[in-house]
Order: C-alpha cells, then structure tokens, then sequence
C-alpha cells in the first residue's frame, strides 16, 4: 500500500482503495454474507421484522431435507452437470489437442472466428436453437427419417435427455479453451521424444500430454459444472415434464411461493455445492485458484 | 514441425463435424425466420415471409427491452471498468496472505453461479432499504440492481484482464518519471494507463457483452423491466412466435459483423507489426 502511495499518491491510492474496497465489501462479501444469514430465518412482513417472531433456526434448510422431492432434483442435478462436464471433456480433448498441435498455424485464426461466434450468441438463443431443432416434428427428426436412421420420431425432449444436449452444447467451448490454452504450452518435443522412445499415441496422452493439461482440465470442468448446475434457461426450455432442475425449484420459492429467505437456502446450498466442486478438483488436479480463474 | 500422420484426415473430419455441430443449430434458428409458418421451424418449409421481422419491428416491447439491454450494458462497462483496473492495481501492489485471500475474493464471483448472485444482491439492498426505513426505489429491484449484480462478477473479468497486462509493465519508467518531477496524476494519465489500455479496451468489450448476454442475474434482480434475454425467455415460454428468430437472426449477424470487424482489425494491425 505504502508504495502505492509513493507512486500515484495520497488521493489516488484512495480512490483505488475505495473503488476495490466497494467492489470486494459491498458487492460480494456483504452480500453472500447477508444471505447465510437470512437463510436460516423465517420470512415474515416487513412489520413484524425483529419481532418476537424473527429469531434464527434451521426451519429453512430442514424445509429441504423433508422433501424427498427436492432431495432427488438436487442429486439428479449434481449427477446430470457432472456427465455433462464428463461429455463436454470427452468432445473438447480431441479437437483441443488437434488445435495447439496438429492443425495448420495459418488456419487457426478462422478456426477461432467460427467459434466465437456461438459463444458470443446469448444462451437463450443457443437453448433456443436446440428447442426448435429437438422438437417431434422438428428438423432432426425429420432428416433422420429421411435418412431412414430411425422408422418413428423420437421423441428427444423427454427425461433428461433435452437438458443433456443442451448443456453439452452451451457450455462444451467452455471447456474447449482453458483446454487448448493448456495443451498449447506443452513444448511438442517432449510428445515427439515420447513417441521416438516407442511409447504408443495413448501413453503420449496418458503419461505426458494428459499431465500436463490438469490446469486447463480443471479450469474447464470448474466452468462446465457450475455453468450447468446454475442454468435457469437450458433446464426450462428442454426439460419435459419429469425432469426439473435445482434452480427451478429455487425459482419456485423466489417468484412463485415469494418466500426469499428459503429461497436463500436453497441458494446456499447451490453455492456451497459449486464451492464443495471446486474445492475437489483442486485437490485432485493439485492446482492452484489463480490457475482455475483466468 | 509435426510430420503429416496418416491419422490427421480423422481429426480434420472431427473438426469439421464439430463447427457443423457449433454452427449449424444457429443457421437452423437463423432460417425459421423466413419461413410462413406460425411456429418456429425450417420443416415443413411453407414459403418464404419477412412478415416477422416487420412484427418485431413493430414489436414496442421489444424496442423497450433492447434500450434497456443497452442502458445497463453501459452502465455495466462505466462501473466495472474502473473498478477492475483499480482491483488489479491494488492487488499487484500487495503481497502474502493478504493478497491471496484478496484474490479469492474478487475471482469468487465468477465461479459463483448466477442465480445466488442475482438473489444475494437483491436480498442485500432490500434489507439495506428496509434497515433504512425507506421505500426509496433505489433499494427496490430494478436495472440498476441488475447493473450491481452484474458488476460484482464482470469486474472480475477486467480486473483479472488488467493484471495480466500489468505483468510485462516496466515499473523503473513511473519512478523515472516521479525523479524527473512529474506529478502523480501524470505518472497515471501518461505512464501506467497508456499501457493498459489494451486490457482496459478488451475489458470494456467483455463487460459490454457480458452484460447484453447475462440472464440469470438480471432474472432475479430486474424487478418489472425486461432486458433482450428475459424478453427472448418469456416469449418462448409464453405464444412463441417466429418473430424471436428474426430478432436471433439480427442478433447473430450482429454478432457476426462484430467477429469479423475485430479479425479485420487485428489482420492489419499484424501486418502492420510484421511490416516494421
């Protein structure tokens, strides 16, 4: 801080101090702590607010766990955005490797372009897109019977099926440029000296080219994952009937039952989920936040 | 260089069918807004129509949400700007626990998702309106809670934009100029913001895209007012139309138009650089 001082000033330094002191307290800390704090008490009109009423008690999140109901969205929503970071890893690696390592330099540049621009695109025409593709009598099906793949429509917006290709579709550039950016610093003479030892192209992946993309790979599924389970758009436009999503039930207490301060729960436990991942695959990948975060 | 494999032609069909994969749903959406059918699709083909975008045209909920989008997309980059560039310029200055702990904090927002953030900042002003005592409409949701939502992540992008570009700054050139008898404010105006500008330019860019693209904050922060997002997600919920793919249709062209620009752009600034 003193050298800041030294550098730009008395006043300046204040107001960087002040504006980064707004940003951290009151827009972030503050309010996340607000929120614990008012998930666990009853919500009630302003008027009766520090009343004798108002007193603090787990009734928010017990809400939660005696619903069966919201147990079960909750546990198909964490299993359901981890196949799909899963899927979205699986799609991205190749085209990832191919990009830093085998493809023409000269390309690259359109190769980006061209895949700007869906992630550019706002989500909510993204998940449209989807919806009109995905529809009975839409075009997918239409092609595939044509093709003659398929003898009756499929039916593709029902269980999770909608929300799976969704997702996959939204987030998978998500995970395609931490992955690339990681792979891309790996010097291609270390995969060239693995491949002159004799090791065979999936040891040069395993052993030598896998390691070295753990920053990228956790940065790409710490993205997809919260990305997923946090989506309001995908899950309400190609859900069907059987399938909902955690944040639609927390829709549900926010605008529907009005309800906030269980709403805040509910929040919490989003929140505390999404910490509880990243935290994970730090300790797996063994890489640091400022690797996660860039 | 790698030598050719006989295995590439793999890869580049895996290529190709992946930016088919990226691409061709927006073209789908694209193209069903031509066709003269009620309901969005491309099949069955009826016939060719602009009669939805002369309905979006006409469409005043839309104008209303699309100036919306606008005023708190700039409201987003005015705030976020220079709330980031002094975050990065605070954290580069410090060091040890407090650094760490610092950074934490300001990254946090962006692995955070967006729904706790939009009712986190909503819950926070209201209480701050009730513990105030007044329904003054500033503690009420609304556009401007979406802005504050919003900036408490985009920040992150700018400062995390700012700091990497205040890696390569050679610090000797401020205290030559502090020897030389410049004052603070010169050092800052001439010295340390004309090199980041470029951080400081992309940074504007991401927020303002950011922001126009942003739905799960402003869903829980907006109050009344609808922004392109919500209106496209209400429309959909709600008597979908195809007028929604002409305006897809404007917005990825948009977009296109934008993407092109900046690769024409920095074609010649490169040309440029190798031609010194």
């Amino acid at each position: 801080m003193k050298d800041l001082v030294n550098r730009y000033g008395l006043l300046l330094t204040t107001v960087f101090a002040v504006l980064t002191g707004f940003w951290v307290l009151v827009l972030v800390v503050l309010p996340n702590i607000y929120l614990f704090e008012h998930s666990f008490r009853p919500y009630l009109p302003v008027a009766e607010l520090r009343g004798p009423k108002d007193v603090y008690s787990l009734d928010n999140y017990l809400t939660f766990f005696r619903s069966p109901i919201h147990i079960s969205v909750f546990v198909w929503t964490v299993v359901y955005s981890a196949l799909v970071t899963v899927i979205c890893f699986l799609i991205a690696y190749p085209l990832a490797y191919y990009l830093s390592k085998v493809s023409a330099r000269a390309l690259l540049p359109t190769i980006f372009l061209l895949l700007f621009i869906p992630l550019w695109v706002s989500e909510v025409l993204r998940s449209f897109a989807w919806f009109i593709i995905l529809a009975l009598k839409g075009p997918l099906n239409a092609s595939l019977l044509g093709l003659g793949i398929i003898e009756d429509p499929v039916r593709w917006i029902s269980g999770f099926r909608g929300v799976i290709i969704g997702l996959v579709y939204t987030y998978v550039l998500f995970m395609l440029f931490p992955l690339y950016n990681a792979i891309q610093s790996l010097d291609t003479n270390q995969i060239e000296a693995a491949e002159d030892l004799g090791a065979p192209w999936w040891r040069t992946h395993w052993r030598v080219i896998l390691p070295h993309a753990k920053p990228g790979i956790a940065s790409g599924s710490v993205m997809v994952f919260m990305l997923s389970a946090g989506s309001i758009l995908v899950p309400t436009l190609l859900a069907s009937t059987n399938s909902r999503w955690f944040t639609e039930i927390i829709q549900q207490w926010m605008f529907e039952s009005q309800d906030w301060n269980t709403g805040s729960a509910y929040a919490f436990l989003l929140l505390i989920l999404c910490t509880v991942f990243v935290s994970v695959v730090m300790r797996v990948f063994r890489v640091k936040l400022s690797d996660i975060a860039k | 260089m790698r030598q050719v494999r006989s295995t590439d032609w793999l890869f580049h069909l895996y290529l190709v069918l992946f930016l088919a994969y990226m691409l061709v749903p927006l073209i789908v959406m694209g193209g069903a807004a031509f066709n003269d059918s009620r309901f969005p699709s491309v099949y069955p083909w009826v016939g060719w129509t602009d009669r939805w975008f002369v309905e979006l045209w006409a469409d005043t909920r839309m104008w209303n949400a699309f100036a919306n989008t606008i005023y708190v997309a700039l409201a987003v980059v005015a705030i976020s700007v220079p709330i980031g560039t002094a975050a990065a310029i605070v954290i580069n200055s410090i060091a040890g626990t407090t650094r760490s702990v610092l950074y934490a904090l300001m990254v946090a927002p962006i692995l955070t998702p967006g729904a706790v953030i939009g009712i986190s900042t909503l819950l926070f002003w209201n209480g701050v309106g009730n513990a105030a005592g007044s329904g003054f409409f500033l503690f009420k949701a609304g556009l401007h809670m979406s802005v504050l939502g919003q900036v408490s992540f985009i920040a992150a992008f700018v400062m995390l934009l700012v700091l990497a570009r205040l890696q390569s700054f050679d610090r000797g050139l401020e205290e030559a100029a502090l020897d030389l008898g410049a004052s603070h404010a010169q050092v800052m105006r001439r010295i340390l913001l004309p090199h980041l500008y470029p951080a400081i330019g992309a940074g504007a860019a991401i927020s303002f895209f950011q922001s126009i693209e942003n739905f799960n904050v402003t869903l829980f922060t907006r109050g009344t007012y609808d922004t392109l997002t919500v209106y496209v997600f209400s429309k959909v919920r709600t008597g979908i139309t195809p007028t929604i793919n002409a305006l897809a249709l404007i917005m990825i062209t948009a977009t296109l138009l934008g993407a092109v620009g900046y690769e024409i752009i920095r074609r010649r600034r490169e040309r440029r650089l190798a031609g010194r």
